[in-house]
């Protein structure tokens, strides 16, 4: 276990990253597209587009995965994309789901990064496969199940991290909105520390409430919020991966923001 | 290196020389809330601390609130657009909203994120402090302040100075009600016999020079009961323009009715007491105010001259010479030529006041680009004016408003109607007349009708419950919204009104029908029909209405009785049955019904 997440730090700031880079002491994944990671990426960062993660992330698989990039239990993984860090910390999660803790998101988006001319290459670095062990680590994850009988209890927090459109217009009952825009600040994916924690605090999401959220489909915005409750040292959070989109398939109650017609306000 | 050191701010970025923010505002705020909600703090006394703060109550919940984010004298500058676009996407629906009285609203707020915002505010100079409750209002002053060609000085200073006096005024906290003020440029701009005190820019001659003041007007309001404000004296040189304005305020702090909420602002003590005793009861205050006050007591007038600096363009587009189809169309009707020769000034049609977060952004580099004073202003009808453009920049502005969906034309034309939050968001609306607004809007610029001359000086203005928000007393035609009823089932319907105005000949609209929401455009266009009809040559319809209404028409229309009498046979209802979408307000698919929760204008 590294030392950088128990220090509650979720982020990699962009000169640590550049000299770990140059340390050889890092590995760096990009999880964008691959056509836009073969145009450029961070120098020595390997690829895995969330898609592809996506399209099958059971356990083993993701292990498989982590392997190929060349991390074992040590490797300290900095994660980036170009999505507000939703995409990155998606995969992060997964990567500490599946037992590896060592990992942190870039501070920033590949295209800050870019636009302060940092650099950039089009290489693609060749790999050694290593091997990590699988340490499955449950208690970050919620399963609808476990949602709705966690739900009910009174120190457990829900929390919503779509617009506030999608929340007034349904929403799982109980939850409260706190759309991912609120999470980063001007340049980077998450606000300071101390800021976030007294926008947290202002909302009443402190202290040891076990704290579960969701966005709309495969836990990116919902995963973003899960590292910024991380980052103001809220660590008893659990992502419900599969999030809204499940949730109405499974056709569970849902509630709404009545008798408003709050779209209309909306200039979209 | 860190990323602070490389972020270059764009150069030219003019910013605003006053702070209206305060930050420790916000840490109170965020307190306050905490304590309300641990019950510390009673809800009366909260509600009214939070008014003061500018967050106003949402619909049917206590959970959210909207922050109205005063611009003085409607002055907005790129740095703080830029803020609210951010601020728009975090903690509300992605969109902002003009208002009618230059604020800029964000609704659906969580409360518990209201002091968030007061911070961020804080941070570009800006502040909701005062926007709401019992205080005086932001200070309007016309979009073409500076730059009518038919005003006799820019009353902006005075607008900004008024404003600064009066923010967190002790004498200003606690007044019985509301209180607004306008300044204006000239009496076709108008705007200023409608609201509490209002003001015109005159120069006088005396003793051979000559002497800057102003024409008062006080008294005046719309609301559930509207009236026309009246001219204090002839003239008020500028020197008195402070001494009236506390001499008002302190004559209806002691005598406003501090207990019928429904009957409290100053317009109802002016009407009960008479004009003429109210008249003297100010300018014997005045006399007092003036004796009493130390010399020092001054307004704070700012007279340094704005820089007017054409920005300077680094890169042309190639090609761009050419101006894009409807440039012409826009140009017309969105556009006004400024007595500063080249330029004009540019009033960007929004729809019933909304604009998106990534519109807003784009809107802050077009002003670096476009506007010689670097900054925009809020118009009076829920839209934004770019002033100082040079002629030459026109079509290249077009073509950036395009890219960003601002280009719609009819701005300054009756296709852009005002339209209150209604059910949007308001406690009190009973109908959804922010939609309609925009449903007439789209129709009336699909049908051209902003190229129509005959219309561009008329309004339509709409309220979605009578208390006036939207203005519709003093459009060319104007709704405010109620229930309508056949049997069981119910429907939005309208009060219509017509010939109201707000320019040197103000009056009320008279009430003429009611329409039910889903016939207001038919019937509009019915109007439009009848006035063409029975126009004379050099008629609009706003001078052709101006004649019915006062009797004064000898067509066959002689006078409202005989639009009415043409107007009804498109209102009646049909059945449930018949017509099963008559029965549903326009944005909702459930069946109508009234609602409404508490009104906080009087808290």
């Amino acid at each position: 276990m590294c030392c950088l997440t128990d220090s509650g730090n979720v982020t990699t700031d962009v000169d640590s990253l550049r000299s770990e880079i140059r340390d050889k002491s890092v590995r760096v994944i990009d999880v964008r597209r691959e056509g836009d990671y073969k145009q450029d990426h961070i120098p020595t960062a390997v690829n895995l587009p969330l898609a592809n993660l996506l399209s099958d992330d059971s356990p083993e698989r993701v292990l498989k995965l982590v392997n190929s990039m060349g991390i074992d239990d040590e490797t300290h993984v900095v994660v980036y994309d170009d999505t507000f860090g939703a995409l990155a910390s998606r995969v992060a999660w997964t990567l500490e789901y599946v037992g590896h803790s060592n990992v942190t998101l870039l501070e920033t988006t590949y295209d800050h990064w870019k636009s302060l001319g940092l650099e950039n290459d089009s290489t693609v670095p060749e790999i050694q496969s290593k091997e990590h062990s699988m340490k499955l680590q449950p208690d970050i994850l919620a399963t609808s199940n476990y949602l709705e009988t966690a739900k009910t209890k009174d120190d457990v927090i829900l929390i919503d991290n779509r617009e506030r459109l999608n929340f007034l217009e349904q929403h799982i009952p109980g939850a409260i909105s706190l759309p991912y825009r609120t999470l980063a600040s001007d340049d980077k994916i998450l606000r300071s520390k101390e800021d976030m924690k007294r926008l947290l605090e202002n909302r009443g999401i402190t202290g040891d409430s076990e704290i579960i959220t969701y966005c709309g489909s495969v836990g990116t915005l919902s995963g973003l919020a899960y590292y910024a409750l991380k980052s103001a040292g809220l660590s008893n959070t659990k992502l419900y991966v599969r999030s809204f989109k499940e949730w109405k398939n499974l056709e569970k109650p849902t509630e709404k923001q009545e008798d408003a017609s709050y779209w209309d306000l909306s200039a979209e | 290196m860190t990323i602070s050191d490389l972020k270059q701010s764009p150069p030219d970025s003019v910013k605003s020389k006053i702070n209206w923010g305060k930050v420790e505002e916000a840490d109170n705020f965020a307190k306050t809330v905490k304590l309300f909600r641990q019950g510390k703090y009673d809800e009366d006394s909260f509600r009214r601390f939070r008014l003061q703060h500018g967050a106003y109550g949402t619909r049917m919940t206590s959970d959210y609130a909207m922050v109205r984010i005063k611009l003085p004298a409607g002055e907005i500058y790129p740095d703080q657009i830029e803020k609210i676009s951010q601020l728009s996407e975090q903690y509300s629906i992605g969109s902002a909203h003009f208002s009618t009285r230059e604020n800029i609203q964000l609704h659906w707020i969580i409360l518990e994120d209201v002091s968030e915002i007061f911070r961020s505010l804080a941070e570009v100079g800006l502040t909701s402090r005062e926007a709401c409750g019992n205080s005086v209002r932001n200070v309007m002053c016309s979009p073409l302040s500076g730059v009518c060609p038919d005003e006799e000085f820019d009353s902006t200073p005075y607008a900004l100075a008024t404003a600064r006096f009066f923010l967190r005024n002790p004498m200003a906290q606690n007044l019985p009600r509301k209180f607004k003020f306008n300044f204006t440029c000239c009496e076709k701009h108008g705007m200023v016999r409608m609201v509490d005190v209002g003001l015109i820019p005159q120069i006088r001659d005396v003793d051979g020079s000559p002497q800057r003041g102003f024409k008062i007007f006080l008294g005046g309001g719309l609301g559930n009961k509207s009236f026309v404000g009246h001219q204090l004296e002839d003239f008020t040189p500028e020197e008195d323009l402070l001494y009236t304005s506390i001499a008002v305020m302190r004559i209806f702090d002691r005598l406003g009715d501090r207990k019928n909420l429904a009957r409290n602002r100053m317009r109802y003590l002016v009407n009960d007491m008479g004009w003429e005793k109210f008249q003297n009861l100010v300018l014997k205050e005045r006399s007092v105010v003036r004796a009493t006050q130390s010399v020092i007591t001054q307004l704070d007038v700012d007279h340094t001259p704005n820089e007017i600096k054409r920005p300077i363009r680094i890169s042309d587009e190639s090609g761009s010479d050419t101006a894009p189809n409807g440039f012409a169309r826009w140009l017309k009707t969105n556009t006004v030529k400024q007595t500063q020769s080249d330029y004009r000034s540019v009033f960007l049609t929004l729809e019933a006041g909304d604009i998106t977060a990534s519109q807003l952004y784009a809107l802050a580099d077009i002003i670096r680009n476009f506007s010689s004073e670097g900054k925009a202003r809020s118009g009076f009808a829920q839209n934004i004016a770019l002033r100082y453009v040079h002629e030459d920049d026109l079509p290249r502005l077009y073509s950036k408003l395009i890219e960003v969906g601002l280009a719609k034309s009819g701005a300054l034309t009756m296709t852009a109607p005002i339209g209150c939050s209604g059910t949007t968001s308001c406690n009190l609306a009973l109908t959804n007349s922010h939609r309609l607004a925009k449903e007439i809007q789209r129709k009336f610029l699909e049908l051209k009708l902003d190229e129509d001359d005959d219309l561009s000086d008329s309004s339509i203005k709409i309220s979605g419950c009578p208390n006036s928000c939207g203005q519709h007393g003093i459009a060319t035609i104007g709704f405010f919204g109620g229930g309508g009823r056949v049997g069981k089932d119910m429907y939005a319907n309208y009060q219509m009104s017509i010939g109201g105005r707000s320019d040197g000949d103000t009056m009320l609209g008279q009430t003429l029908l009611r329409v039910p929401a889903k016939r207001v455009i038919p019937v509009l266009l019915k109007i439009i029909e009848i006035f063409k009809e029975n126009k004379k040559s050099d008629d609009t319809l706003k001078t052709w209405i101006h004649r019915v209404v006062n009797g004064n028409e000898d067509s066959e229309i002689k006078s409202i009785v005989e639009i009415k009498k043409i107007l009804e046979p498109l209102i009646t209802p049909p059945t449930i049955e018949e017509d099963p979408d008559f029965y549903l307000d326009y944005g909702s698919d459930s069946s109508y019904h009234t609602k409404t929760g508490k009104g906080e204008c009087a808290a």
